[in-house]
């Protein structure tokens, strides 16, 4: 295929790429005690919060960043990152929230109001660093439902906070977790009473707007017995020239009998094709089935970020309990994702199963990155992995890096891989039957993808598809 | 409909092509023959604007305007249909998505109204029932794993549903059983109303006596040598190519 008409394809606009003018409240860049005291005042936090985020702090001061990742990147100056950015005026409803805010989410597709009216998905929209509005809240809270901001839930439920923040990811487990352990400014807060089946999909719209600010949510989700729920998440931000840096944390667990399944579309802004500007995105998701019988299931469609480091993992400890990762990452440009899953069983009949579908086009890297371990006491457990590379051009590459750690001799665990190039013979094939260069890619790359764009709830499929057709818009050859 | 003057055309670096001339009327059935080599594919593919073959020199002329500024996919809208030899397979795409696709983008090209699932299917299952082909290519993802033979019927329905002016039939009956041939020539059949047009590469008596030609071009070394009506077709079967020369 001919560079020029992937790059026809590719280098379509960010069409998100818009800046909001809000008069906000934005720390000056830096990063020491003060700036985390400062933070937690900000929030009116309890003494346990601050006492966990300086310790946090001083453990990261030790810590260094990850080098492992098949990943290059300059290094980030975390003294030159604001860590708190907020609109001005603290919203109490939605009479009070900035329009142009609500303009933004228009934008978006997300507009909140006329949400609550049809689409029936309770959304948590977090604005750089506070969550401005949460819909639905009334509704839920009558099944006992919490769907809150963090910041909310540590003044109205610090028991279950305080149990669960950090049960699954600790404060040290890695340099981005610990950052931000030390520095998160919001994130949803998510509670499933017993038995309740979560009547509408939760939301929650993530978007970075200030310009120098980093984006440290901390997302916890938690599924009482017999509960379930589906949560979706999306992303976007800004076009800068220079580089933003985000390093999230979410946290799933699910008790016995209980189910979680967590969604993302990762749209934010990717940099240019010389890998100018763009969000560094360092994640730390991972999810624990505690009890026996529990399941979750990540599905992520990562096709925005200059820089992708993240490893949506499931740690089976109840018997019977299933993990799940579904995967598509596109990169494109000059974008680098190093992306998988980690399956760890430790429960008796265990399974899980892994499907990531990596797309590199133009100078984009993919890495797919994985760890199925399967413990000595994890009887009769099985993983089905399956890792699916697709080239768009000469210049892209993929790798894959599985990894397999079998203690117990009774588990079963496979692997499969291929890696497939888009051939010009397919395209013109297309061509000729009167599908033009561009639809023929996107037909072709949704299909590759299939098996995953069916794991998302309808809506949520229908914008990851299109967002893929935008992304390999003006690529094609 | 089709005036191709003087086509020069090459394949990495190597000339195939040394200037063709054939004019196709509407209606008319064109047949080439020639051994293998002699650039009867090659023509074909020109005329679909593959991307291994560039024009050196010469002219295509479709419909009075000039075919060589248009791309495959212009060429496909505009009424080209071109029958693959040997049809690629695409994993992950359904057959029925894929050809609702192709038919919209025709009639979107064509400024008529798209039609929706519902019609689409109508549409199609009223093809397959006429010339017995098995719905259940349908629900296939295009040409993936299919035969020899299901791979041709599905290029017949691709053609039955588009309706294409041009049919340009790169040995649509290699690989076919007898019954087969009979399917799909008679499909073929079905389409030619006097105004669409047929340019076949063929290897076997068996599809003229079903689709008539009205000329028969023989080419060899990248020209056409002789031309003649059916009767020369029945003379090659006769004595082959060797036979010719005198």
């Amino acid at each position: 295929m001919k560079n020029e008409t992937i790059h026809k394809v590719i280098n379509s606009e960010y069409k998100l790429g818009f800046e909001t003018i809000v008069n906000s409240d934005t720390f000056p860049a830096g990063l020491d005690e003060n700036v985390i005291k400062a933070i937690s005042a900000k929030k009116e936090e309890p003494q346990w919060l601050l006492d966990y985020r300086l310790k946090a702090y001083k453990r990261w001061l030790k810590m260094s960043e990850p080098k492992w990742a098949n990943l290059e990147y300059e290094k980030i100056d975390y003294q030159n990152i604001s860590y708190f950015s907020a609109p001005k005026k603290a919203p109490n409803s939605l009479d009070e929230i900035d329009p142009s805010i609500l303009q933004t989410y228009e934008k978006l597709g997300i507009p909140l109001e006329e949400q609550k009216l049809l689409a029936g998905i309770a959304v948590d929209a977090v604005f750089d660093s506070v969550s401005v509005k949460t819909t639905f809240q009334d509704e839920l809270e009558k099944l006992g439902i919490i769907f809150c901001s963090i910041s909310e839930a540590a003044h109205k439920h610090p028991k279950l906070l305080k149990t669960y923040l950090s049960s699954v990811v600790p404060a040290g487990d890695n340099f981005f977790a610990c950052l931000n352990s030390a520095v998160f400014t919001d994130g949803s807060f998510v509670y499933i009473p017993k038995n309740v089946r979560c009547p509408m999909e939760l939301s929650t719209y993530f978007r970075i707007n200030a310009l120098n600010t980093g984006q440290f949510e901390r997302t916890l989700i938690i599924a009482d017995e017999g509960s379930y729920v589906s949560y979706n998440e999306g992303c976007s931000a800004p076009m800068r020239d220079t580089s933003q840096l985000h390093a999230a944390v979410v946290e799933l667990v699910a008790l016995k009998d209980a189910q979680i399944k967590y969604s993302t579309i990762q749209n934010w802004y990717p940099g240019d094709e010389n890998g100018k500007g763009g969000i560094l995105n360092f994640v730390t998701k991972r999810g624990i089935c505690k009890g026996d019988n529990s399941k979750i299931s990540w599905t992520q469609v990562e096709t925005g970020s200059l820089l992708t480091w993240k490893y949506p993992s499931c740690i089976l400890k109840g018997d019977n309990s299933v993990g799940e990762f579904y995967s598509i990452a596109l990169s494109s440009l000059a974008q680098q994702a190093d992306t998988g899953t980690k399956m760890l069983h430790l429960g008796k009949n265990t399974k899980s199963t892994i499907i990531s579908k990596g797309i590199s086009a133009l100078k984009g890297r993919n890495s797919y990155r994985g760890l199925v371990r399967m413990a000595k006491s994890a009887s009769n457990s099985r993983n089905y992995s399956q890792c699916d590379s697709l080239l768009i051009g000469s210049d892209c590459s993929a790798f894959t890096f599985p990894n397999q750690e079998v203690k117990n001799k009774s588990c079963f665990v496979e692997h499969e891989a291929t890696t497939s190039k888009i051939s010009d013979e397919q395209l013109f094939f297309l061509n000729q039957r009167g599908i033009s260069e561009e639809n023929a890619i996107s037909m072709i790359v949704n299909g590759f993808c299939k098996e995953v764009l069916q794991e998302l709830p309808m809506e949520f499929a229908v914008e990851a598809k299109a967002l893929l057709d935008l992304s390999l818009e003006g690529c094609v050859g | 409909m089709l005036d191709i003057n003087n086509l020069h055309v090459q394949i990495n670096d190597k000339e195939i092509l040394k200037g063709i001339d054939l004019n196709i009327k509407p209606g008319e059935i064109h047949v080439l023959m020639g051994i293998n080599g002699s650039g009867k594919s090659t023509l074909v593919k020109t005329i679909s604007a593959h991307y291994d073959c560039v024009v050196n020199d010469g002219s295509i002329e479709y419909n009075n305007d000039d075919l060589l500024r248009l791309n495959a996919t212009q060429r496909a809208n505009e009424g080209i249909f071109m029958s693959f030899q040997n049809p690629i397979e695409i994993p992950g795409i359904n057959n029925m998505y894929f050809l609702k696709t192709a038919l919209n983008a025709k009639r979107k090209h064509l400024k008529e109204e798209e039609l929706n699932a519902a019609s689409f299917l109508k549409l199609v299952k009223s093809k397959t029932n006429q010339f017995n082909i098995d719905d259940a290519v349908l629900k296939r993802n295009l040409n993936e794993g299919f035969s020899g033979g299901e791979k041709k019927r599905n290029e017949l329905l691709q053609l039955l549903v588009l309706e294409p002016d041009l049919l340009l039939l790169d040995e649509i009956d290699s690989g076919l059983d007898i019954d087969a041939i009979q399917t799909v020539a008679s499909g073929i059949n079905s389409l030619l109303d006097g105004k669409r047009s047929v340019l076949m590469i063929t290897h076997y008596e068996r599809m003229l006596e079903l689709i008539k030609p009205d000329f028969v071009h023989i080419l060899e070394d990248g020209k056409i040598i002789k031309t003649g009506d059916y009767s020369l077709a029945l003379k090659l079967g006769e004595t082959g190519f060797k036979g010719l020369g005198e």
